[in-house]
């Protein structure tokens, strides 16, 4: 059996599958399980796909299909030839982080499951048909379809981080769609200056344009500015801090893991193709990097809540993972990229974690958090694994990822960005602490039990009864009988964590120790993906043969 | 020439309605800047051919490049779905994205009074991290209230109501 062979011809199933069962999840309007069903059918369909993918690009192969079998027609007179079909190309990168991305979508949805968010009428299709976005823009060989693909993507996030933050008011929406409406109006005036200057947007057709005219260069400029802005790097970040933690936690997690990932995705791919990893330019991906890195952590400093401490490290992780597009280098990419699969998990784990406690006793704000170490042992293990492969301590992933990038910055004798990078994984091991000291460890505070009866009862309209806390010796009490509000459960009743908001986190967390034990592997499978980049001729070569 | 000074002028009124701070404006100034975007696509394609893009429909010399009317066509669908869906958050809220009157939003023009607040998580569930969205949390949104239900919020909470 030859996947190589096989698989091309079904790479339109990746976007139309998720789009039609999406619509079907969305036609089932009273049964919440079949909804379920399809969603997580889907979702495992596409991780199973996603693996086949990657085992039939493990050895630099791309995998190319003209979508509808059009090819290229003679037109002129003389002898020109005319590109109308769409292509979908698949190399080691993009089945990678599809491969990440339907385990992230795995996670979240069974997480949102948990809280009963995906009860509602529109969850899964709106995950549906954003994984069908993600995996277009993923694939997509053409630049003006990676901007439908990417709007198919924002669609349902609109709607999901609107459907869920609606208890929590309509600003955060706002920002989010203004913002990346604004991005996708440039990304289009970058897509008309690139067909204006270079006469077409087939990415493969592009090779090298960028290296070869000026014109096409800053056109070029136009849409990666366009895309910086979606993947949220420093001085175009500050929506992202204040969007993300507007919604739950669940579908934070979801977005964590997809948005500004493809974004990040499409800035490797537009380089390594349409500008051909031109040197002139990498000083400028440097500084922006390091300057991403340093205000993403410091911006941490000064927050109250766990996941807003998380967003504004994932601004300073970005940096991290950019800094392969500054080096263009084998080792440089290679580590950028097993940072980028790294990152995913990770970040995804962290936010799932602590939002399970935010689930569970209605707040995420530190001060009103603690002594969770003894209340929740398995939430603090899966937290501290994931935090500390966040900061990059053996054995776990964020090591093996953050050690490789800062060997790459050194072998190509950029210095202060090595120096930067180390800087920032002390200030993120601080940040980790302040939530573990502040959310795990000290003293429980008295209100904890009664704030998360209250909030369960508010969000799940449960009622708990409580039992009146019989004191040792029934005195009799002075005063007001305050008794219904501050009384106190027995032990068995007290509120916890339930399992099933556990497992999603932890799932990612064990994935994380996977490859941070098992690196060779993914670090082999990442040197092709960043060969890929180096060598664009193999995806040109395969889209013009396709 | 033409279409260049008029991507100037949609450019600049947009920009300027960006600076507002009434949503609909913004949402007003979306709409010319993604006007402004379609018309350079279509300089991207040279507008001196005009003809109608057919085989065997003109003389090939002068047919239009058909590439550009079709990123147009796409371009202006998923601009007006967003459009409306902003517009559709102009009026979900009475409290305004900044520090617009009450007096002046929508919803308090379309509804008289402003909606009481809505069962939701306490002010504090994990959302007064910036100094501003505290004030969202405080005064509430309308959502649940029934009459301005964003899309399926009915259905939203499932068995939580």
């Amino acid at each position: 059996m030859n996947l190589a062979e096989i698989l091309p011809p079904l790479l339109p199933l990746l976007v139309g599958m998720p789009l039609l069962l999406g619509a079907a999840g969305a036609a089932v309007r009273k049964n919440k399980l079949a909804r379920h069903i399809i969603s997580m059918g889907t979702l495992s369909a596409i991780f199973v796909f996603s693996i086949l993918l990657v085992i039939a690009t493990r050895d630099g192969t791309v995998l190319a299909h003209r979508v509808g079998g059009w090819t290229p027609v003679d037109v002129g007179s003389e002898g020109e030839t005319f590109e109308i079909a769409i292509p979908f190309v698949v190399d080691a990168l993009s089945a990678l982080v599809l491969m990440i991305i339907s385990i992230l979508g795995i996670a979240s949805v069974m997480f949102a499951m948990a809280t009963h968010e995906a009860r509602a009428r529109f969850f899964h299709p709106f995950v549906l048909v954003l994984m069908a976005g993600v995996a277009g823009a993923l694939m997509t060989g053409d630049i003006f379809n990676l901007f439908v693909f990417i709007e198919v993507m924002l669609l349902p996030s609109y709607g999901l981080i609107a459907m869920m933050g609606a208890k929590l008011g309509a600003h955060g929406a706002r920002i989010y769609v203004s913002v990346n409406l604004m991005a996708s109006t440039l990304l289009l005036v970058g897509i008309a200056l690139v067909y204006a200057t270079a006469g077409t947007v087939n990415l493969a057709e592009l090779h090298g344009a960028a290296l070869e005219d000026p014109a096409v260069a800053i056109a070029g400029g136009v849409v990666l500015t366009a895309i910086s802005i979606k993947a949220a790097v420093v001085p175009v970040h500050g929506w992202l801090t204040r969007t993300y933690p507007m919604t739950s936690p669940a579908v934070t997690a979801l977005f964590s893991g997809i948005h500004t990932k493809v974004a990040i995705y499409a800035i490797y791919r537009i380089y390594s193709l349409l500008f051909d990893g031109d040197e002139r330019f990498l000083w400028v991906a440097l500084l922006v990097t390091s300057a991403t890195m340093l205000i993403g952590v410091l911006g941490a400093i000064g927050e109250k809540t766990t996941r807003s401490i998380l967003v504004f490290h994932m601004i300073s992780q970005i940096g991290y993972i950019l800094i392969g597009v500054g080096l263009f280098t084998t080792l440089g990419l290679t580590a950028a990229i097993f940072y980028l699969l790294h990152h995913m998990i990770v970040k995804a784990s962290l936010f799932l974690s602590t939002g399970a406690i935010e689930e569970t006793y209605g707040t995420g704000e530190i001060e009103k958090l603690g002594g969770m170490l003894k209340r929740e042992p398995l939430i603090a293990i899966t937290f501290m694994a994931a935090a500390l492969s966040l900061a990059g301590l053996p054995p776990f992933s964020g090591f093996v990822a953050k050690f490789s990038i800062i060997q790459a910055t050194l072998e190509e004798t950029h210095y202060w960005v090595a120096a930067v990078a180390v800087i920032v994984s002390v200030f993120t091991l601080l940040s980790m602490l302040k939530i573990w000291t502040g959310v795990f460890m000290g003293e429980e505070p008295k209100d904890l039990q009664e704030r998360a009866l209250t909030y369960q009862e508010r969000m799940h309209g449960k009622r708990y009864l409580r039992v009146e806390a019989q004191a040792e010796t029934p005195t009799l009490t002075v005063g007001p009988p305050t008794s219904t509000t501050m009384a106190v459960l027995s032990g068995e009743q007290a509120v916890k964590v339930p399992a099933k908001l556990i497992i999603p986190g932890a799932l990612l967390a064990a994935v994380t120790i996977f490859f941070g034990l098992g690196a060779e592997v993914l670090m082999s499978l990442s040197a092709t993906a960043a060969e890929g980049l180096l060598n664009p001729e193999f995806y040109v070569e395969a889209v013009s043969g396709a | 020439m033409s279409i260049a000074i008029a991507v100037g002028l949609l450019t600049a009124a947009a920009v300027y309605l960006f600076m507002q701070r009434g949503m609909v404006r913004i949402v007003l100034g979306f709409i010319l800047a993604s006007h402004a975007a379609n018309l350079m696509f279509f300089a991207a394609g040279n507008p001196a051919y005009r003809a109608v893009p057919y085989i065997d429909g003109a003389p090939f010399e002068e047919q239009a490049d058909p590439l550009p009317q079709a990123f147009v066509l796409t371009a202006i669908v998923i601009a007006f779905a967003i459009t409306m869906y902003m517009v559709t958050l102009a009026i979900t809220t009475t409290t305004d994205d900044d520090t617009e009157n009450d007096e002046e939003s929508p919803a308090k023009v379309l509804y008289g009074e402003r909606r009481p607040r809505p069962v939701g998580p306490p002010a504090d569930a994990g959302i007064s991290d910036t100094g501003d969205t505290e004030d969202v949390a405080v005064k509430g949104v309308s959502t649940e209230s029934g009459e301005i239900a964003v899309e399926s919020g009915d259905d939203e909470t499932g068995e939580t109501k």
